[in-house]
């Protein structure tokens, strides 16, 4: 674990809101927390650097982008496989996400999770059923499970602590 | 409620571009402008219809959570149907509760547990089963082969 300031921690938690959309968005963040543009700047950069913000950027609502077909591909795969075939997945441009997680027998035997996301179910299904042909999966107790409807989507709130800490 | 505007191929061009990282300096919306051949107040205009719109969530962060000391779950429960909203309530009133998401299968409601400290997702599964009278499963991360995540508009 890395040790960070808590004046860190509040730019995180301010963050989580999203980066004010002005002309000068590192400066006004600064002036609501009582730092400078420059050290703002610096910070988060540091924040960069050390690999606590893995990626910066803008983060989209894909649902509304058309991105309706939610697929969570699932492989209960043997644990001296995993790895390789984890690597494999992930290698493929329509794979979102891909994980190896703890299974949960007997209700839950999956080990391996693949997201696909796509316009259409149909077209996300041939996706799953190219990586489980192209990979040789066939024959693993597989599960592919659609998210029907979205309940939540917000930012995880990681830099709260020193929120609370100032307030 | 006002009407969606189609995004236009300057949208496009900018929800595509920005996705993979944004710059870190005194004007970073009028750097991305002039690589993108638009000058600083239409991209600040244009983001603004985008967020207005519900397209864009936000600029900022993806964490490393456990470089923080914090820990991330995806967690899931079988929820009965005719109280599955009720449910879905209960669980979402947790702060932690970053996603939430029905699913077709018996394990019906899948989300994803945010903390800051890794002893925490432990007390809020324990809250939510208290709760809501249901097992939730755990399937915490063992391993990352992946986390893209970008979508092309």
């Amino acid at each position: 674990m890395i040790e960070i300031a808590d004046k860190d921690h509040q730019l995180l938690a301010r963050l989580a809101d999203g980066l004010p959309l002005v002309s000068r968005p590192y400066a006004e963040m600064g002036a609501e927390l009582g730092l400078s543009e420059d050290d703002v700047i610096a910070r988060l950069r540091h924040l960069v650097d050390s690999g606590i913000i893995r990626r910066f950027g803008l983060i989209v609502r894909h649902h509304e982008l058309g991105y309706r077909a939610n697929a969570m591909s699932v492989w209960d795969v043997p644990d001296d496989e995993v790895d390789a075939l984890g690597a494999d997945l992930a290698a493929y441009p329509f794979v979102t996400l891909c994980y190896r997680r703890r299974r949960q027998p007997p209700r839950w035997p999956y080990n391996l999770f693949a997201m696909v996301h796509g316009k259409e179910r149909a077209h996300v299904l041939s996706q799953i059923a190219q990586l489980n042909e192209q990979l040789g999966l066939e024959h693993l107790r597989h599960h592919v499970l659609f998210s029907t409807k979205r309940y939540k989507q917000s930012a995880a709130r990681f830099g709260d602590r020193g929120l609370a800490k100032a307030g | 409620m006002t009407e969606k505007h189609p995004l236009d191929e300057i949208d496009r061009r900018i929800i595509n571009g920005l996705q993979g990282g944004f710059p870190i300096c005194s004007s970073p919306y009028a750097a991305v402008a002039h690589d993108m051949g638009l000058a600083e107040d239409d991209l600040l205009r244009r983001l603004q219809r985008l967020r207005t719109d519900g397209l864009l969530s936000r600029f900022g962060p993806m964490y490393h959570a456990e470089k923080l000391g914090g820990a991330l779950t995806l967690a899931a429960i079988s929820v009965p149907e005719d109280r599955y909203d009720a449910v879905a309530e209960q669980v979402n009133a947790h702060a932690e509760v970053a996603h939430n998401y029905a699913r077709e299968h018996q394990l019906n409601m899948w989300f994803v547990l945010a903390t800051e400290q890794l002893s925490r997702i432990d007390e809020v599964i324990a809250e939510i089963e208290a709760e809501t009278g249901l097992k939730v499963y755990n399937m915490p991360k063992k391993e990352e082969f992946f986390i893209g995540l970008r979508f092309e508009a």
